[in-house]
């Protein structure tokens, strides 16, 4: 008889209470017509998680032979991504109302998807990666095609599909390749057998392979090509949810591989990363210059961010660690905020996503113009906000380890991209225009989304230490 | 040393009026008004107590507040005066109340809003002048620009967007920059020392000549935009032309000073040998500039970018001293700082009192208004004056402690710049001549009223301190001499040390061999 392996049950509390509470959602869907019930049930669901979770802080579990782990870095991700999850349900609940979304569903999905992500965090097996990988796309492939009468909804979503069924081949096949040069799929064992692989060879081209799906889930340069259509095609909300989340997951698990598996072969890499972190700044920016769609043009700022952090795992160790998750930390609510305040101009049959709609917004509608003031300008890396932190510390951590010439493309493309960012402003600010946005009260979920998303993009910015230590802290406990 | 927290509550109460003027409601602007010059009165009453406090014969920092903010990097919340800032904080603590009293006439829509901008600019500006810590001073500097673009671009002229753009793009691609040379700076000092951004520490960095170079040059294009020095000035005719007058008047007057307040404090004591070794440029492209700015604002036919191009001209004087690098050139500096704020800043401010009556400022509009205008020509005739250096006005003491100074340090410099002065002398008097002496020509201009008590009320005290530094400057030269002195005696200490190293970069090794390390003797 196969014995029973030594479960650490504790260490699968958070992920056991989002699955539930989603199974619990698809249920409650069939029998409660209210969307707004259910949208609280989301919400109660993943704040008692939260909260769970951060009890948790200080574990250090290592579960199921060494493949799951509850550490500081995993809980990070947990909250932040749970955080994130409350965020965009609120947004959901009044966005919910102007498609033609089945709401329990929705809700699920996103559950499920969330749990997904927490698995990639918590991953420290390849195969468990891959496991968070399938449990999050497959959830996110459906979800950006929910909107199912919208034509462009359902574009998103087939080609989300297939070019990430791609990316997961690559996974597999970087994976396989891995195993044939290591022996192992757990990270630590990797991390052990780098030094002195069976077939350098082949670990090199397995780690290449890696890259690739990596690079494809975080949106970099040349991996790209879907983000735009996709982001633009899927229901805004769900598209906040993939800018923010899914980027993060896919970080997580990445900077996990890169930084702690594959350390000894950072010379190796960290070459290959520099040209990744390079073209993909460059490219997210100046293409987002051309954008007129607000959605579109936020898909190519996003790709812009996946660079900035390429730079922090490029400069790798702790310090590039601790740079790449203060920054996501930073950029979800920045962007969170962004895709909120797109969601507040739009109604039901009328998006508003042009950027020209936005032209005299920023007086007639003064809080969504403040708001989206903090998010562009944070976004841009203007002081004292997050994401001037965020820039900080990534910056610092590059030239620490001697790029300056990372840090200086990188700075230069912060002025690229203000180019855009400030276009929005000048639009709101400084264009005269016509169209009304939704009073604050009318939809009091989003709007207090969009008021936190705010509120924490100042606080981060200002007061970065705490968060700052935390991020180092957890980086440092990676299991 | 946390027990004073004078200096802070400067810098911050602009801030806290700004968010308290949201609070307004939109359809009442007298409130927003008198919330915002009541916040812009206070922090100036709080810097006269700064003044009053400050100990007159100490070279050091004083009102230093230093608090822990990101310990990880070492970076605080450290604030500190000394001679120079003093009078750049009292300079803007002066200026944005007058400012904000003439705006109640100009500014007649998004009033709030207006005045939130201008006194969060006002909290960057100090905040900038008063920051010791490198990342402070850059969070300050950075926070100027929102503002100023929003001030230029929602309350400015036809062409305002594209002038607050380009006064964004000019200025955050150069800081940017600097902040990648900040951040290698500190880098290369923590691996000797814990990590700081403290620039009184920083300032015994060691560097490779090479490094200074580099970091050198960051640093000063980042200030040089600002100043702005030729040939990176493009964006300033646009942006004063472009700006509302309260704008202008804060972009000349202050936020210009911000750049040669960055060479003084942080550029040239940072990176002494660099300093000396980038000398024979900066005089160069400073002399260029006075001779540039003179003449292009001879054949002005607008009478905001006449008073644009005539800062850059004032300017260039201004980074002559700074660059003579001796006692007196750098006193006169700082004394010509001040100069151009209040009397740059009157010009726009009167420029801006017939454009509110005329809604033109063609110089071709106007002429004899000295008739229907007798004390905005009185007052005009004094700032003009101010502006090109009479004895008696303060002008004239700033210009002559800079020649004085640059003679010492580069004669064929100081010569060219005197050449300056003739110029200056010409298009202004030609401008006063053909807007406010000879018949009235035009007959629309026949009926316009007077200086109104509230323009008197922003006018006087500005022609009241051209007349007081003018005749009796020693208090304030006095005040900063400390300062001064430290900081060429640091710049010197630092070119001995350096060369009994031995410097290996020969073009260093000559430039600090036959540079400007002589100190003039003529003081009072």
């Amino acid at each position: 008889m196969i014995p029973f392996p030594d479960i650490s049950w504790i260490a699968l509390v958070p992920l056991l209470l989002v699955s539930g509470c989603g199974i619990l959602m698809l249920g409650a869907g069939l029998f409660v017509d209210d969307d707004e019930v259910l949208g609280w049930g989301a919400i109660t669901g993943l704040v008692v998680t939260l909260i769970t979770t951060a009890t948790l802080i200080g574990q250090r579990i290592s579960t199921f032979n060494h493949t799951f782990a509850l550490d500081g870095y995993a809980i990070f991700f947990d909250l932040l991504i749970l955080g994130v999850g409350v965020l965009v349900v609120l947004m959901s609940m009044n966005y919910l109302e102007d498609t033609d979304i089945g709401a329990g569903e929705y809700y699920a999905l996103v559950l499920f998807a969330l749990a997904g992500m927490m698995v990639m965090a918590s991953a420290t097996d390849l195969i468990v990666i891959f496991l968070g990988l399938e449990i999050m796309s497959i959830s996110i492939y459906v979800l950006a095609g929910a909107w199912r009468t919208q034509l462009r909804a359902n574009e998103a979503s087939m080609k989300y599909f297939l070019l990430g069924a791609f990316a997961t081949g690559f996974l597999l096949y970087g994976i396989a390749l891995v195993y044939g040069a290591t022996g192992t799929t757990r990270l630590d064992l990797i991390a052990a057998k780098v030094a002195a692989p069976l077939d350098r060879a082949l670990l090199l081209a397995g780690v290449a392979m890696l890259l690739v799906a990596f690079g494809f889930k975080v949106a970099a340069v040349p991996f790209h090509m879907w983000t735009p259509d996709v982001y633009e095609g899927a229901p805004t909300s769900v598209t906040a949810l993939m800018a923010v989340a899914v980027k993060s997951a896919a970080f997580a698990a990445f900077a996990r591989v890169f930084l702690h598996a594959l350390a000894g072969l950072q010379a190796d890499w960290s070459v290959l990363l520099w040209v990744l972190a390079v073209v993909t700044m460059t490219t997210g920016n100046v293409l987002a210059l051309a954008q007129h769609n607000i959605k579109r043009m936020l898909a190519y700022s996003s790709i812009a961010h996946a660079g900035y952090i390429l730079v922090a795992l490029t400069a790798g160790g702790a310090a590039g660690g601790a740079a790449a998750l203060f920054y996501l930390l930073a950029y979800a609510f920045m962007n969170l905020g962004a895709f909120g305040v797109v969601i507040a101009l739009g109604r039901r049959g009328e998006p508003h996503e042009e950027i020209d709609d936005y032209a005299g917004l920023g007086f007639r509608a003064p809080l969504l113009g403040v708001a989206m003031a903090v998010f562009m300008l944070s976004l841009t890396g203007i002081p004292p906000l997050a994401g001037f932190a965020g820039k900080f510390y990534v910056f610092t951590a590059a030239l620490r380890e001697g790029y300056v010439a990372l840090a200086v493309i990188g700075v230069l493309n912060s002025v690229v991209s203000a180019g855009y960012y400030v276009r929005v402003l000048v639009m709101m600010f400084m264009t005269p225009g016509t169209l009304e946005a939704a009073r604050p009260g009318s939809r009091p979920y989003l709007f207090t989304s969009i008021v936190v998303s705010a509120v924490a993009t100042v606080v981060v910015g200002v007061f970065p230490a705490l968060w700052l230590t935390l991020a180092r802290l957890s980086f440092l406990s990676l299991l | 040393m946390t027990g004073n927290v004078l200096l802070s509550l400067v810098v911050w109460t602009p801030l806290v009026g700004a968010c308290l003027l949201l609070l307004v409601p939109r359809d009442q602007p007298e409130g927003a008004r008198r919330t915002a010059l009541a916040f812009s009165l206070v922090p100036f009453v709080l810097s006269l107590a700064l003044w009053a406090g400050f100990r007159t014969e100490s070279g050091d920092f004083q009102f230093v507040e230093q608090q822990r903010w990101i310990p990880e990097f070492g970076i605080q919340y450290l604030l500190g005066i000394d001679g120079m800032s003093l009078f750049l904080v009292l300079l803007t603590t002066f200026l944005t109340p007058l400012v904000v009293l003439f705006s109640f006439g100009d500014i007649t829509t998004r009033v709030k809003e207006y005045f939130f901008f201008l006194l969060m600019l006002e909290t960057g500006m100090i905040g900038a002048f008063v920051a010791l810590d490198l990342f402070l001073f850059y969070v300050f500097w950075e926070l100027m620009l929102v503002p100023m673009t929003f001030i230029i671009g929602v309350w400015g002229g036809a062409r305002r967007i594209y002038a607050s753009l380009k006064f964004l793009f000019y200025t955050l691609t150069a800081s940017l920059l600097m902040l990648v040379a900040i951040l290698y700076l500190v880098g290369i000092h923590a691996r000797t020392a814990p990590v700081t951004f403290d620039v009184r520490q920083l300032y015994d960095a060691a560097l490779t000549p090479n490094e200074q170079m580099w970091l050198f040059a960051a640093f000063a294009l980042a200030f040089a935009v600002k100043v702005p020095m030729f040939p990176l000035h493009t964006w300033l005719p646009d942006a004063h032309v472009e700006a509302p007058t309260g704008g202008s008047v804060i972009l000349a007057g202050v936020l210009l000073k911000l750049g040669t307040y960055g060479f003084l404090r942080f550029a040239m004591p940072l990176f002494p040998e660099a300093t000396v070794a980038a000398t024979p440029l900066i005089l160069a492209l400073a002399v260029v500039g006075i001779l540039y700015g003179a003449a292009v604002a001879m054949v002005q036919p607008d009478l905001k970018k006449l008073v644009a191009y005539s800062s850059v001209s004032h300017l260039g004087f201004v980074m002559l001293g700074l660059f003579a690098v001796n006692v007196t050139g750098i006193e006169g500096a700082i004394y010509q700082m001040l100069n151009h704020g209040l009397s740059t800043g009157a010009l726009f401010l009167l420029v801006g009192v017939i454009y509110e009556r005329r809604h033109t400022r063609a110089i071709a509009d106007f002429g004899g208004l000295w008739r229907p205008l007798p004390r905005y020509a009185a007052v005009f005739l004094v700032v003009m004056l101010s502006s090109i250096g009479l004895p008696g006005l303060n002008g004239f003491v700033g210009e002559f402690l800079i020649l004085l100074g640059a003679f010492g340090a580069n004669r064929p410099a100081a010569a060219c710049a005197s050449a300056g002065l003739v110029l200056g002398a010409v298009y202004m008097l030609w401008m006063f001549q053909r807007v406010v002496f000879g018949p009235l020509r035009h007959e629309e201009n026949a009926g316009l009223p007077d200086l109104s008590r509230r323009e008197i009320a922003v006018l006087v005290p500005v022609v009241a301190m051209i007349v007081v530094m003018g005749v009796y400057p020693r208090p304030f030269l006095r005040t900063m001499e400390p300062s001064v002195k430290a900081l060429v005696a640091r710049m010197e200490a630092h070119r001995s040390v350096q060369a009994h190293r031995g410097v290996q970069d020969s073009a260093l090794a000559r430039a600090a061999g036959g540079g400007p390390v002589v100190e003039t003797a003529v003081r009072e």
